[in-house]
């Protein structure tokens, strides 16, 4: 299993007020994204937990273009990982942030 | 039967929904609280042994909500993530929700399992049999205290194995077409017996043995279910005050109902004979029917509606 | 002028009939009329074909004659042997059997499908001869030129006593094949499933089928084109939605030809839904040339699609066609009609789009579903997938492409064919499709292959659509601009990653690359719930319960 933790500072704070979402599920080829809104307002904490090796500089793109896109600030974001493609992270990262915007739980 | 023409959110397909998406739908609007939530982090102490991944809330959703204004405990397998199988942590949080409700008075006294698993986690082998006999000891203890539990069958996974025999200490099972429950698996049993005795490839034979209609016809199943979250909402809401009382004579009545069955269609070899055995008149025509004819067939047959279980 | 006729006078000119006659000789001692008993078809084999005959065993994409497939891989290899054969689909087992004892040695096909590794490994160990990995067309003709059978074994739902094939549904190379084989004096030996006193429809005239045998099975039928709306993933709905609202709309592609991918099959199934709500119905996708593939029974049935022409069949579809004569091509008995030479006929000529997947793109743009372990074959995506140059009728969408393409108003206005390739940025196991070179280019090399497998060469490619947009290789006016292009929606990709960034937004400001938000497309609305049809069964009510489909995709 390798463990990466991605730390970024964000333009803003995100969306909404609900204090925690799950998206997706770890399955093959899918992942699990868990989102809590406990940080400052503009950090953002990305935790990855993999079984598949070598990819550490695509997780890191993706992620630091998901920052850029969606702006997560005050989002601890951790992933469980069944080996999903860049396009499907990226899209449960952004279907995350959409569900914490939601007025409320 | 929904028309299939228009099909929209409301009419999501159980089978294709994650165990979140199904609460979401089955519960009344809001209602839903989760116990030991993934922000928790209750995880699997073990997988990462074996370089496999985690889940959040181990596979398994527990919590209490509200279905029709009454309050329930509900528990949700997610069978996308290990065969939503049973282990350590997902079978803790089953066991001590079904005690909560056996010892607790004051917790609601309807419990609905969302059951979508092969059986037991190989990887926690020993935990998962464990978990799989503890829980069918509290539901039979839950039952004994006058709780209701209800298992709800159409994931993907089908009930297997250790939900499959979950399933049959319930007081009531609402199954869909796609649901399928026995106790060995398709595979497993090809495993063991050769492709000739059951070819687990062969999607129609599978289905046709272990299916959600089959198992209707026999009896092995309470409700049949649209392939919808609404489709199961309706079978819930019509069974919950259908449960039997779990005392002497309910389990007499089971017993006979298992008794008549055996003799009845003990000698048949397939599916579609059991069917002529039980006078259906179009047997051939059972799997392409729509639901609300299958439905009228079901009314009509003896032994699909024993007041047992 | 004595000299030429006394050379005339001693060339014999019916060789090729008297070797015929030779044939039908030995042949008919296993024979009562045309029909020979099952037990007797690998001697009926071995009477008929001769050493180092080309020989066409019909594996064609849907169905196969895998009784003489089987028998032909019976027969005595010291009595039949070094054959070339040259077929279409070497799908089969028995295709690759033939190989490796001996019976064969040459192969000419176009499309592999399952056996695809296996060939690899036979061709890697010697075992075959491989003359060319072709095109349907190509390979048809070819039959009319130097590649013309000598024995042809084809396969039919029926015949009768004089010979006379119905195939239903599933005709699709039949009939190219045993016309180039009979008119030039070959043997035509048809498995049937049933002997009839007359059949429905006459499909290949009698005359041209020397031998039938009725088989204790009916052929095997490949359900190639059925793909489960289940399995489709949200990311493959954004790339059909892309599609749809960056190609179809604003050229108004109208006639067309999908390929077989789950990326295509959810294009089909968010027409009713997404293009709907567009406005697009009537507009776009209302002529293809398509096998009946069940994903489109929900644009048929909601009105979308007036006219489908077929390659071949699918396995189920046949009630479903026969009632929807509208919309197929149908026999006088009421079945459909395929033709896999018209149809790929009608896919080049008549179509102004093609749309398809592939496993690898280049940075130049040329695609190939060759790994370094697979030789899959291509089938009919190199004819749809390229420009026509002999196309001489006008289009909206065909001159539209011709113009961007020109980029600047001409004297002499010519139109141009879209061939999109539409494909995830990675591909299974997180393999990526987008390569600096494509592993054909390598395994040509290893394999001392005259010519690198292409699927679609990168000049005949017009966009390249991704989950990250759209690059429009029309628009481009460079090879660096192409090249960025490319690389602008190949995402994660060592290749996208590596990208000009500047020439990239460059690129985007021109609209060469469109971005989804570029289109209004939001990516968080890319999900199942748009599909038509989420699963088989829903596909089956959609066409009020006239498909049927085959057990394997039946969870019910």
């Amino acid at each position: 299993m390798e463990i990466l933790k991605v730390h970024h500072k964000t333009r803003g704070p995100a969306a909404g007020t609900i204090g925690s979402a799950l998206v997706g599920v770890v399955a093959s080829g899918n992942l699990e994204v868990m989102l809590e809104r406990t940080l400052a307002d503009t950090e953002c904490t990305v935790e990855i937990a993999t079984p598949v090796r070598g990819y550490d500089d695509v997780w890191k793109a993706v992620v630091t273009d998901f920052v850029e896109r969606a702006s997560p600030g005050g989002l601890r974001i951790s992933i469980n990982d069944g080996g999903a493609r860049p396009d499907t992270v990226m899209l449960r990262l952004l279907q995350g942030v959409r569900t914490m915007e939601a007025g409320h739980d | 039967m929904t028309d299939p023409r228009h099909p929209s959110a409301d009419t999501a397909s159980w089978f294709l929904s994650t165990a979140r998406e199904r609460l979401a739908g089955l519960l009344d609007p809001g209602s839903f609280t989760e116990f030991l939530p993934p922000t928790e982090r209750v995880q699997s102490p073990h997988l990462a042994l074996f370089d496999l991944p985690a889940a959040f809330d181990d596979g398994m959703v527990v919590g209490r909500g509200r279905l029709g204004k009454r309050a329930v405990l509900v528990a949700a397998q997610e069978g996308q993530f290990m065969g939503g199988t049973f282990a350590e942590v997902s079978g803790a949080k089953l066991v001590g929700l079904l005690r909560a409700a056996r010892d607790d008075a004051k917790l609601p006294r309807i419990v609905l399992l969302l059951l979508d698993s092969g059986g037991v986690r190989l990887q926690e082998g020993n935990a998962g049999e464990l978990a799989v006999a503890e829980v069918m000891r509290a539901i039979v203890e839950a039952r004994g205290y006058g709780v209701t539990v209800i298992a709800l069958v159409g994931g993907r996974a089908g009930a297997f194995g250790g939900a499959g025999l979950t399933a049959a200490t319930c007081s009531r099972i609402a199954i869909s077409e796609q649901g399928r429950t026995g106790v060995s698996g398709p595979e497993v049993i090809e495993t063991n017996k050769g492709v000739e005795e059951f070819d687990s490839q062969d999607k129609a034979l599978v289905w046709s043995v272990t299916g959600g209609r089959n198992r209707r016809l026999l009896g092995g199943a309470d409700a049949y279910a649209g392939d919808t979250v609404a489709g199961f909402r309706d079978a819930v809401l019509a069974l919950i005050d259908r449960a039997p009382p779990f005392d002497l004579a309910t389990l007499r009545a089971e017993q006979r109902r298992l008794a008549d069955r055996i003799e009845r269609l003990g000698a048949c070899n397939s599916a579609v004979e059991m069917w002529v055995a039980l006078g259906i008149a179009e047997p051939q025509n059972i799997r392409n029917l729509d639901d609300t004819a299958f439905a009228e067939i079901v009314k009509g047959l003896r032994g699909a509606a024993y007041d047992a279980r | 002028m004595t000299v030429l006729s006394n050379i005339s006078s001693t060339r014999i000119w019916d060789a090729s009939r008297q070797s015929r006659e030779q044939r039908i000789a030995a042949g008919s001692a296993y024979a009562r009329g045309k029909q020979v008993a099952p037990g007797d078809a690998t001697k009926l084999l071995e009477a008929v074909i001769r050493p180092g005959d080309r020989v066409r065993l019909e594996g064609d994409n849907q169905k196969q004659a895998d009784f003489l497939a089987a028998r032909l891989a019976e027969v005595d290899p010291s009595v039949v042997k070094e054959l070339h054969i040259v077929q279409s689909g070497v799908v089969l087992a028995e295709h690759l059997d033939l190989f490796e004892a001996g019976i064969a040695k040459r192969l000419d096909f176009s499309y592999s499908g399952p056996q695809g590794a296996a060939i690899a490994r036979a061709l890697k160990a010697g075992k075959i001869e491989l003359g060319a990995v072709h095109t349907y067309l190509e390979l048809f003709s070819r039959y009319f030129v130097d590649l013309t059978p000598h024995v042809a074994l084809t396969v039919a739902r029926c015949a009768d006593r004089d010979g006379n094939l119905y195939m239903g549904p599933n005709t699709e190379d039949s009939p190219v094949v045993i016309e180039a084989t009979a008119f030039k004096q070959g043997i035509v030996i048809a498995q049937v499933n049933e002997l009839v006193d007359k059949v429905p429809r006459v499909d290949v005239p009698g005359d041209r089928v020397d031998f039938v045998v009725v088989t204790p099975e009916a052929f095997y039928v490949e359900p190639l084109f059925t793909r489960d709306p289940a399995q489709i993933t949200e990311t493959q709905i954004l790339g059909a939605m892309l599609a749809i609202k960056g190609i179809y709309a604003p050229y108004g592609v109208k006639r067309l030809n999908h390929g077989i991918g789950f990326n295509t099959a959810a294009i089909e199934l968010i027409l009713p839904t997404y293009a709907e709500r567009l406005g697009l119905k009537g507009k776009i996708a209302t002529h293809f040339a398509l096998n009946p593939h069940p994903t489109l029974i929900p644009a048929i049935e909601s009105g979308w699609v007036e006219q489908v022409h077929s390659f071949g069949s699918e396995v189920g579809m046949d009630d479903y066609m026969k009632a929807r004569p509208d919309i197929f091509f149908i026999g006088r008995d009421g079945s459909m009609a395929s033709n896999r030479m018209y149809c790929q006929s009608a896919g080049l000529y008549a179509t102004d789009l093609f749309i398809g997947s592939t496993l690898q793109i280049d940075l130049q743009g040329n695609s190939s579903t060759f790994t370094r372990d697979r030789i899959a074959g291509f089938g009919g995506a190199p004819n749809m997938g390229s420009d026509p140059h002999g196309r001489r009728h006008a289009s909206e969408a065909w001159l539209k492409a011709g113009r961007e393409a020109a980029g600047e108003a001409t004297s002499l206005p010519r139109g141009r064919k879209l061939v999109v390739q539409i494909v995830e940025t990675f591909g299974e196991k997180l393999d990526p499709t987008f390569v600096e070179s494509l592993d054909s280019v390598e395994l040509a090399k290893s394999l001392d292959l005259a010519l690198p497998p292409v699927m679609i060469y990168g000049d005949d490619v017009s966009h390249i659509v991704t989950e990250e947009g759209i690059a429009n290789l029309l628009l481009c006016r460079t090879a660096y601009e192409r090249e960025q292009a490319i690389r602008g929606v190949a995402g994660y990709t060592d290749v996208g990653r590596a990208r000009d960034r500047k020439a990239v937004e460059d690129l985007r400001a021109r609209k060469v690359i469109q971005r989804p938000e570029d289109l209004g497309i939001d990516p968080l609305e890319a999900n199942r719930s748009l599909l038509a049809a989420r699963s088989i069964k829903e596909l089956m009510h959609w066409s009020g319960n006239l498909y049927d489909p085959p057990a394997k995709f039946r969870n019910w």
